[in-house]
C-alpha cells in the first residue's frame, strides 16, 4: 500500500555533496550570476563574519581573475578599531577598491541626528541608500541569513528595491528554481543575498573549513566592558559607559560585529575555532537575540528598518 | 581539541543538505508540525521561544503559538496566515535541512510552487478526521507537476480518532493511488500527531500497529543525491573569467554551475547553440583542479580550443547535446498579479539565457482540483495553471522538465517591468498523461 523509502546512509553516495559543499556552489552560482547580468555591482563589506565569507566566496567563484566587485562599508562611526584594521588590510591584500559612508559625517553636516539611546544602526539607513544611488550601484551585496530573523526568513536572494531602496515583502518576485530574475528599471537596484540559505553554525565551519582569518574580537579577550539592557557593551568615546554604570574586565568574544553602542559581548573562554564551533553548537541563544539591541526595539523591529532600506 | 570537539567536528561535518516543502491546508496542523520538528531538533532556541512567548500572552493566548515563529511578517501575524514562503533551518547529527514553509491557502498556490521547485522532498499534511480534500489533491498535484522526488503523506491528528489504523490505512491508500497515477515516483505515509507527538521526531507508543520510519527519521535517511549516469549532462555558461594578467596570460575559463549529469576531463562536448566542439582539458573546482565534476557543483571549465562561448551558451556531451528549438510547448504556473494573454511579447529565462519571445497559444488551463483541462481560455491569473506554446527570437537548448529540473524550467517576464509572470516546465505535466481527463464542459471555472 504505502511505498517505504530505501533507507540508506546517503553519505555512501560518492555524489552527494556534503552541506558545506552545496551552500558553496549555490553562492558561487549567485556571484556569477550577479557579474553576468548587472553593469554596477557591490559587495557590502564591514569586516564582521557574513561579509568576509562573501568576500571569500566571491574569490573563489571568479579565481584566478579578480573580483569584478567593489567594496562598500558604512561606517557608523562607533566601529571596533581592530575591525577596522581587518578591513583595510583585506581591502589591500586583494588589491580591492572600498567606498566608505560615513554616518559621522551625516551627522556633523547635520542631516542626521544622534538617536537619545546613542545607537547608530538605524542610522546607517540614510548613508547607505544615498551611497547606493550616488554611486549608481544596480546590485548590492548583503551578508543577510534567513535563519538571523523573522523578517528576514521571508527575503528572496534577489530582492529588488525600488528608488527609494524600499522594500515591500507583500509584492516579492516568487523566486523559482535557481532561476534569479535581476531586471530593474533604472534607479531601482537589486539587494542580494549569497548567504541566504547559510545558518550561523555554516558560517562558522565554512571559516574553519577554508581557513579564513578574522578579527580577533570575535574569539576570547580580555575587555573593558559595561553592564547595560543585559549585554556587555565594550567602553569608549562612543558614549559609554553613563555615570550609573560601572566598567569591568572580563573574558568575553563577540558573535556578531556592528556598531559599538548596540553590538553585545558574551561570555566566553573559547580562544579558538574549534571551541567557538563547540560554543554556538551548544548555545541556546540566537546570535541577535543574544547581542544585538536593535533587534529587541518591537516585535518586527527589523522588517520596519528593512522596509526603510535597511539591510 | 578534546575528544568531545572532535566528535562533535567529525559528526557536523558527515552531513548532507536536505531541502524540502510542506503544504497543508488552513487547519491541519502544519505550523504545529513545524513548530515541533524545530522545537524537538533543538533549533528554537530561548530567545525565539521568549518572544514567542510574549507575543502570545500580548495577544491573550495561553499556550504560545507556534505559528508565531514561522509568520515572519507584521501582516501575516495580523492576520494569523501565513501569506509567504518562509525558510527555515534546522539540523540535526545527520543532515542539515532547509524547510520552505508555504502557505495553505488555495490563493497561494504561487508560492506552494515556489516551495516545491528546489525542493526534494514534500511533506503533504491531513486531517486525518477530514482525509483526502480538495487540497490535499492540489498539493499533490503541485509536488507531481514540480517532480518532487518524495513525497511524504502526513495523516495528522492521530489522537482525535483514536489512533486506529483502519482511519490511517484508508487515507494512505486513497491517495497513494491518486498521487502515483499523478506520476509521483516515491510515497510514504506517515500516521502523526504534531500536538502531541506521534511519530514525528519519536516513534508513538499509541501506535504500535505502524512499523515504518518517523518524519525526522524519513527526513534523515531520504536518498538527496540522484543517480548521474541516468542524467543528461548539462552546463549552462554563466560567466567567461579572462584574468589577463602577467601570472595567467592566456587563462579562458567558462564559469557554470553543472545543471546535470557529469562532466570530465577529456570528453568532448558541443556548445550550444552554435553547434560547435571542442575537447575539455580542465575542470576547476572553485580552486582545485579535478578530473570529474558533478551537479550541482559551480566549476570553470577550459577547452582545447579558443570557440566563441559566452554567457548563456550551453555545453553538453557531443554524444547528448539536447536538440535546440524556437517553439516551446510546456506547463505554466502564472505567478503575477497581471494576467498572461496570447499575443503577449514576453522575456523568457532560461538558465543563463534570457531572450525575446511572445505567447502564440495557451490550449489550456488546468483544474488541480480535478486535473481537467479547459481549452483555450484565452489567458492565464495568478495561480492557474496552464498549458502554452511560446515561440522565442533565438533558438534554446531546452530539455524537457521531466529529464532536468533543472534545464527544463524557465521564467516569463514581463519586459517592462521586470515582473516574474509565470514559471514554465517544458514538456508533458505529469509523468503519466492518462491520469489528466480532457474535459469538455465549462465548469469549474473560477475567476
Amino acid at each position: 500500500m504505502t511505498t517505504v523509502a530505501h533507507v540508506h546512509d546517503s553519505t555512501d553516495n560518492p555524489y552527494a555533496l556534503s552541506h558545506l559543499d552545496s551552500l558553496e556552489s549555490e553562492a558561487v552560482h549567485i556571484f556569477r550570476e550577479v557579474a553576468g547580468e548587472f553593469e554596477r555591482p557591490v559587495i557590502l563589506f564591514s569586516g564582521g563574519k557574513d561579509s568576509i565569507v562573501m568576500l571569500h566566496l566571491a574569490l573563489k567563484a571568479f579565481a584566478p581573475a579578480a573580483i569584478p566587485f567593489t567594496l562598500l562599508h558604512v561606517d557608523t562611526g562607533h566601529n571596533f578599531p581592530e575591525v577596522l584594521e581587518y578591513r583595510d588590510r583585506t581591502v589591500a591584500k586583494h588589491g580591492l577598491r572600498l567606498h566608505v559612508a560615513s554616518v559621522q559625517e551625516y551627522i556633523d553636516a547635520g542631516k542626521l541626528r544622534e538617536r537619545p539611546d546613542g545607537t547608530r544602526n538605524p542610522l546607517q539607513t540614510v548613508p547607505l541608500t544615498e551611497a547606493i544611488q550616488q554611486h549608481r550601484f544596480d546590485a548590492v551585496f548583503g551578508g543577510g541569513r534567513r535563519d538571523e530573523e523573522k523578517a528576514r526568513a521571508k527575503e528572496r536572494v534577489f530582492s529588488l528595491r525600488d528608488e527609494f531602496s524600499q522594500w515591500d515583502p507583500r509584492r516579492q518576485r516568487p523566486e523559482l528554481w535557481q532561476l534569479y530574475n535581476g531586471r530593474h528599471a533604472p534607479g531601482e537596484h537589486v539587494r542580494v543575498f549569497p548567504l541566504s540559505n547559510w545558518t550561523e553554525l555554516d558560517v562558522w565551519q565554512y571559516i574553519q573549513r577554508e581557513k579564513i582569518e578574522l578579527p580577533e574580537i570575535y574569539f576570547a579577550h580580555e575587555r573593558e566592558v559595561f553592564a547595560r539592557s543585559g549585554m556587555w557593551l565594550t567602553a569608549g568615546d562612543w558614549g559609554g559607559p553613563k555615570e550609573s554604570e560601572t566598567t569591568q574586565t572580563r573574558l568575553i568574544r563577540y558573535r556578531t560585529v556592528g556598531d559599538m553602542s548596540c553590538t553585545g559581548a558574551v561570555d566566553s573562554d573559547a580562544t579558538t575555532l574549534d571551541a567557538v564551533i563547540a560554543e554556538i553548537a551548544a548555545s541556546r541563544l540566537t546570535e541577535r537575540g543574544a547581542t544585538r539591541a536593535d533587534d529587541k526595539m518591537s516585535e518586527a523591529a527589523m522588517e520596519d528598518r528593512k522596509r526603510e532600506g535597511y539591510f | 581539541m578534546s575528544t568531545s570537539t572532535e566528535q562533535l567536528t567529525e559528526q557536523l561535518a558527515a552531513t548532507t543538505l536536505l531541502r524540502f516543502a510542506t503544504a497543508g491546508s488552513v487547519d491541519d496542523g502544519k505550523s504545529t508540525l513545524v513548530g515541533r520538528l524545530l522545537h524537538d531538533s533543538k533549533s528554537v532556541l530561548v530567545d525565539q521561544l521568549e518572544a514567542v512567548e510574549h507575543a502570545s500572552r500580548s495577544r491573550g493566548q495561553e499556550a504560545p503559538d507556534l505559528a508565531l515563529l514561522t509568520d515572519g511578517l507584521r501582516a501575516e501575524r495580523e492576520q494569523g496566515i501565513t501569506i509567504d514562503v518562509a525558510y527555515r533551518y534546522f539540523a540535526t547529527p545527520r543532515r542539515r535541512f532547509i524547510l520552505a514553509d508555504t502557505p495553505g491557502h488555495v490563493q497561494y498556490t504561487r508560492n506552494m510552487v515556489t516551495g516545491a521547485s528546489t525542493a526534494e522532498l514534500a511533506v503533504v499534511l491531513v486531517d486525518a478526521r477530514n482525509g483526502v480534500v480538495e487540497q490535499t489533491r492540489r498539493h499533490a498535484a503541485v509536488a507531481a507537476l514540480l517532480r518532487v522526488p518524495h513525497v511524504v503523506l502526513a495523516v495528522n491528528k492521530m489522537d482525535l480518532v483514536e489512533y486506529r489504523e483502519p482511519v490511517f490505512a484508508a487515507i494512505a491508500e486513497e491517495f497513494t493511488t491518486y498521487a502515483s497515477e499523478l506520476g509521483v515516483p516515491e510515497i510514504t505515509a506517515i500516521p502523526i500527531s504534531a500536538l502531541a507527538g506521534d511519530n514525528v521526531v519519536e516513534p508513538s507508543a499509541n501506535m504500535d500497529w505502524y512499523g515504518g520510519p518517523t518524519v525526522l527519521e524519513h527526513l534523515e535517511t531520504v536518498p538527496v543525491s540522484h543517480d548521474l549516469t541516468a542524467c543528461h549532462a548539462r552546463f549552462p555558461v554563466q560567466y567567461v573569467i579572462r584574468p589577463q594578467t602577467a601570472e595567467h596570460p592566456d587563462y579562458r575559463g567558462y564559469a557554470g554551475q553543472i545543471a546535470a549529469g557529469a562532466f570530465r576531463v577529456g570528453e568532448e562536448i558541443t556548445v550550444l547553440p552554435s553547434g560547435k566542439t571542442s575537447t575539455i582539458t580542465g575542470i576547476d573546482a572553485l580552486g582545485e583542479a579535478v578530473d570529474i565534476a558533478w551537479a550541482p557543483q559551480s566549476v570553470t571549465i577550459r577547452l582545447a580550443d579558443d570557440i566563441d562561448i559566452s554567457r548563456g551558451d550551453l555545453l553538453a556531451p557531443s554524444g547528448d547535446a539536447p536538440a535546440t528549438t524556437q517553439d516551446i510547448e510546456a506547463t505554466v504556473c502564472h505567478v503575477a498579479d497581471r494576467a498572461l494573454a496570447v499575443g503577449q511579447r514576453v522575456l523568457l529565462k532560461h538558465t543563463t539565457r534570457t531572450v525575446k519571445a511572445i505567447v502564440k497559444e495557451i490550449p489550456s488551463r488546468l483544474t488541480l482540483d480535478d486535473l481537467s483541462q479547459h481549452p483555450n481560455p484565452g489567458q492565464l491569473v495568478a495561480n492557474d495553471i496552464g498549458r502554452v506554446v511560446v515561440r522565442t527570437a533565438e533558438p534554446l537548448a531546452l530539455d524537457a522538465y521531466a529529464d532536468s529540473r533543472r534545464t527544463g524550467s524557465f521564467l516569463l517576464i514581463d519586459p517592462a517591468d521586470g515582473t516574474t509572470l509565470a514559471a514554465g516546465m517544458a514538456g508533458e505535466s505529469f509523468a503519466t498523461a492518462k491520469a489528466v481527463a480532457v474535459v469538455e464542459d465549462e465548469e469549474g471555472w473560477d475567476f
